[in-house]
């Protein structure tokens, strides 16, 4: 569960306001879209839930941490509620698509025996299964995603935050990966994909929240609303 | 402390990942893990070594304090035996005296020559050296008044009494304390800064495995862990083999000292009594130099 109320973002280092005053709910299992054009505010709004930014004012609430008010201490284990996913996949080059799943376990404290019934199950859900041993540039883009959906699922969080996450894909594997979001959605974790690709959008009748300019400028069933970047 | 280390509940898997990671990273930054344990093994030695100088002239002023001996020096002009029992006589009427005790040039002569090389003493002869009384007090405190009186007695030209060596040492002493505290200091200093920037090497070629920890919500004790095995190994291998050559270097020099002419009469403290002392403060001194680095060097990696 994620919300934003009236927030507010001001880079202190540029002075760039970014958000202006966003206000949104997303409920436990639900599936939505963030679209906006480039520069609109998105990636501010998934740095605001992961905790790697602060918001000038207003509140955030993240699977029941109010992040105004959370520790540091505290930030790891509001972090392993989440699963994060970037567009740039964020794989670790030097480990095979079973260690860069393993690692996200074992750093968070897991046993091997977990890890062993675990990162196989995983693996197998985004369609990986037979790749345990390769690296990650010998992947297609499509398959390095993959993984990094795996990595978020396996420490099995609440909620996967994933911004652009087709952005360096081809319009079938684009379409590939929303269809393993339904999936995973429809196994109980909640979904929010952060995109400006239009057509990806209008092929699911989600949730969309539009954005322009630091604000919400739109919030419904109706698809994609926004100014196309 | 567990807390700190992130070992509470830690299931023994982590610990050996741990531990095998923080071994990894010596070897990937081979050269600036050889350049610290350098640095620091060389900053141990120069620390270790004024120190044990400062606590050699320690021991040095300890025992010339504790020689309660005054040596007066007859007269060179009298050589007649009943001139000199006679001051021998005056002299032991001096209330603080226990004992006085003649010793002759030629038994002086004797004496200083047992000490040293023969060959390195030919041509000196007895008229080098004077008559004297070997003076024990029977109260050290008293020793300045005492040594006036003794000069006062007729036919005794000057008496010596080792506190007076032994208040030239100590301005020596002081010295040296001052610079060794002042390069324990900078030292100190030049380590950490030496090894925070191979741990910095170390962090900035994880980067990406770290931002992935943060991002999965490893805590930050864990993401530590690794730098700081790392730098605990690098400073405990600076100060073990540090610890190693100071031993080499002070016993090479004290067998040269010990052999030389003014290292006859002085009393050097041999290493194996300070042995375990010197490896404490080694080690202690790598372990903390070896953490603070880790610790600084990941710092900015742990701010959000
Ligand atoms: N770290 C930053 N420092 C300063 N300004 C930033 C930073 N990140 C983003 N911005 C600015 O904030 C605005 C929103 O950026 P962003 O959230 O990345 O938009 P989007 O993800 O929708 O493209 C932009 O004007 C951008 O230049
Ligand atoms: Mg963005």
């Amino acid at each position: 569960m994620v919300q934003l109320n009236n927030v507010r973002m001001v880079y202190s280092s540029s002075g760039t306001e970014a958000l202006n005053g966003v206000s949104f709910k997303v409920d436990d299992g639900e599936f939505v879209f963030l679209v906006g054009p480039s520069g609109s505010g998105k990636t501010t709004i998934m740095k605001l839930i992961t905790g790697e930014v602060n918001a000038t004012s207003g509140r955030i609430i993240v699977n029941d941490f109010d992040m105004r008010r959370i520790k540091r201490r505290k930030l790891p284990q509001m972090r392993r509620t989440l699963g994060v996913i970037f567009q740039d996949f964020r794989l670790i080059e030097n480990m095979t698509v079973y260690d860069n799943v393993a690692f996200a376990m074992r750093v968070v404290g897991a046993s091997n025996r977990q890890i062993r019934k675990r990162v196989p199950y995983v693996l197998e859900l985004v369609g990986l299964e037979g790749r345990e041993k390769r690296f990650p540039n010998e992947l297609s883009g499509g398959e390095q995603q993959r993984v990094a959906i795996a990595r978020a699922l396996v420490n099995n969080p609440r909620m996967i935050v994933a911004d652009e996450p087709t952005g360096n894909l081809d319009p079938v594997r684009s379409l590939e990966l929303m269809l393993l979001f339904e999936k995973i959605n429809s196994m109980g974790t909640t979904i929010m994909v952060v995109t400006h690709e239009k057509e990806l959008v209008n092929a699911f009748a989600k949730r969309v929240i539009s954005i322009d300019n630091g604000v919400v400028i739109g919030d419904g069933m109706d698809g994609y609303f926004g100014n196309e970047a | 402390m567990t807390e700190w280390m992130g070992i509470s509940g830690m299931k023994l898997n982590r610990v050996g990942y741990l531990i095998r990671e923080g071994f990894r990273s010596i070897f990937t930054h081979g050269f600036m893990s050889f350049a610290s344990v350098t640095i620091i093994m060389a900053c141990l030695i120069i620390m270790g070594s004024v120190s044990l100088l400062s606590l050699n002239i320690d021991a040095l002023i300890k025992d010339l304090e504790n020689q309660n001996e005054v040596v007066a020096y007859v007269d060179e002009k009298i050589n007649d035996d009943a001139q000199i029992r006679a001051i021998g006589d005056a002299i032991r009427t001096i209330g603080n005296v226990q004992s006085a005790e003649f010793v002759s040039r030629g038994e002086a002569m004797d004496k200083f020559m047992s000490n040293y090389d023969s060959d390195l003493m030919e041509g000196i002869d007895e008229t080098v050296f004077r008559h004297r009384y070997v003076i024990h007090l029977t109260d050290i405190s008293l020793m300045a008044q005492t040594k006036a009186q003794l000069e006062a007695v007729d036919g005794i030209s000057e008496a010596k009494a080792h506190t007076q060596y032994a208040k030239a040492f100590v301005s020596i002493r002081n010295v040296v304390t001052v610079v060794s505290l002042v390069l324990i200091v900078i030292l100190v200093f030049v380590s950490i800064f030496i090894m925070t920037n191979t741990i910095k090497l170390a962090t900035f070629s994880r980067r990406e495995e770290i931002a992935i920890m943060k991002m999965v919500g490893a805590t930050n004790s864990f993401i530590r862990m690794p730098f700081v095995i790392e730098g605990l190994v690098l400073g405990i291998l600076g100060g073990g083999l540090g610890y190693l050559a100071e031993w080499g270097i002070y016993d090479g020099l004290t067998v040269k000292v010990v052999g030389s002419m003014a290292g006859s009469f002085l009393n050097i403290i041999p290493f194996t009594s300070v042995a375990l002392f010197v490896f404490i403060i080694f080690i202690g001194l790598g372990i903390l130099v070896g953490v603070f680095g880790a610790l600084n060097a990941i710092r900015n990696y742990l701010k959000v």
